[in-house]
């Protein structure tokens, strides 16, 4: 939340500045197994958001240190390309990378059957190739589908979605100019098929009935994102077929 | 035949997805109990072996399982081991004591260098998936002639075919001798020609296997069998 200015970001037509309703997502692209090197990846376009996913593995993790002997360690990347904003990102690891490379890696590990793997690492690579607002939650709908591409076992697919208030208003999805201006924001790690909650973080003040209704358009989100999801895999699994 | 001989259609699923199973079905490779119902785990296709539920994946890694044979290259070398590139995520240990040969201590290198290929069996494989390998048996060797192609591992029961018909088919057709490991690499090894016409089949089965019709495909390459 950048701050409480007095900027307008509801329109008076009820929707919001992009002419979207409060619980409509921007929309969504996925596509699977883009990558030929990786074992595993995923590219998804979330309005002008874009991201690029690689999964390597699993492998011998090094160094040793980061070694469990009874499941395999997720090692994720997240990273902002330099061009990604209109200000220059200087390249290389920075504390927010850092925050989200973890927050990601402890949500992913709900998901995936870590316990098969022991003494091995899942190597994760989420590149940001352009940012408008919840970056975070596309590198973990990217990383999930490049995960499930690569073979990787998993109890489900992970879908990142935020809502978030703006002028006293829950709205789904939260666009640039709703994340700098407005009051909250929620993004969560939502498992479609199991309901489960792997991730959620909370910037803002909101009631227990906003709550409550922000975690609804989440929810609602992610049963949408999951479906596009899914097709992006079958296709990509049936796309070598005559 | 099974129906991945065949290369009949099979539902695709993707991890999370309900598989409808009829009662009291048991849940395979790829697949997980979740209170009542099967879940798949993994990207790939539903196959029902009985009253067991598998789901084969279309994308994956190579684990190796003791008794495995496994085409293997020399990753590094000590005193009185060689450390073999087995596919897997871990590399393997072949001890010295292993070896065809009788090694003394410290001439390992004269045996066995950096990046020979060498045909082994998995003696054993631990909780934490550490690997002991052994190259004594029959047919155990270091390779010094031939190719090896690589292949994802899943894919090896498509060139083995039923019986072994799909493979019996090709090493008729190329006059090769070819041998499967089973971390997905595959020798061949006969003259230019053969070898060639070998590859381009095991390239269609890679590349077209799960689709109808993959015998026709195989016979634009290598003849029709009887």
């Amino acid at each position: 939340m950048g701050g409480y200015g007095d900027v307008q970001l509801m329109r008076e037509d009820g929707k919001r500045l992009d002419g979207r309703a409060v619980d409509e997502m921007r929309e969504v692209e996925i596509k699977a197994g883009i990558l030929p090197a990786a074992e595993g990846s995923a590219w998804v376009k979330h309005g002008l958001n874009i991201a690029v996913v690689a999964v390597y593995g699993p492998m011998e993790a090094h160094p040793r240190r980061i070694q469990r002997q009874d499941r395999a360690v997720l090692d994720v990347r997240y990273n902002m390309a330099p061009f990604s904003t209109s200000d220059r990102i200087r390249p290389g690891f920075n504390r927010r990378s850092r925050e989200i490379s973890k927050v990601t890696a402890e949500a992913l590990e709900s998901v995936v059957l870590v316990e098969r793997f022991p003494r091995s690492k899942i190597r994760v690579e989420i590149e940001i190739l352009a940012a408008e607002a919840g970056t975070r939650c596309v590198g973990i709908t990217a990383a999930s589908v490049a995960l499930a591409d690569a073979g990787i076992p998993m109890k489900d697919l992970l879908v990142g979605v935020a809502s978030g208030k703006i002028d006293d208003i829950v709205v789904l999805d939260l666009d640039k100019a709703e994340d700098n201006y407005g009051q909250a924001d929620l993004p969560m790690g939502i498992m479609p098929n199991t309901g489960e909650i792997a991730f959620l973080q909370m910037d803002g003040d909101l009631s227990p009935e906003e709550y409550e209704l922000a975690t609804e358009y989440n929810f609602k989100a992610a049963h949408e994102i999951h479906g596009l999801m899914k097709q992006a895999l079958l296709d990509s699994a049936s796309g070598g077929e005559v | 035949m099974n129906s991945e001989d065949t290369g009949a259609e099979q539902r695709l699923v993707v991890p999370g997805d309900q598989i409808d199973a009829p009662p009291g079905s048991q849940p395979g490779s790829g697949v997980l109990l979740r209170g009542e119902s099967l879940v798949a785990t993994k990207l790939g296709r539903v196959q029902v072996n009985g009253d067991t539920i598998h789901v084969v994946p279309t994308n994956t890694t190579y684990i190796p399982r003791s008794g495995d044979l496994v085409i293997g290259y020399v990753e590094a070398v000590m005193n009185n081991l060689w450390f073999l590139d087995v596919n897997g995520p871990f590399n393997a240990l072949l001890p010295m004591s292993l070896a065809p040969w009788k090694v003394e201590f410290g001439a390992a290198r004269q045996y066995m260098d950096f990046g020979d290929a060498v045909m082994a069996r998995v003696m054993e494989v631990d909780e934490t998936h550490s690997v002991v390998t052994t190259m004594k048996g029959v047919g155990l060797r270091k390779i010094k002639e031939g190719f090896i192609e690589e292949i994802p591992p899943h894919l090896l029961s498509l060139v083995i075919g039923s019986n072994g018909r799909t493979l019996q088919r090709i090493k008729e057709a190329s006059d090769c001798r070819i041998v499967v490991a089973q971390n997905g690499r595959i020798l061949i090894d006969g003259d230019a020609e053969g070898m060639a016409t070998a590859r381009s089949a095991i390239d269609i089965i890679v590349k077209t296997g799960h689709a109808p019709g993959l015998h026709d495909r195989l016979s634009s390459v290598i003849g029709g069998d009887e």
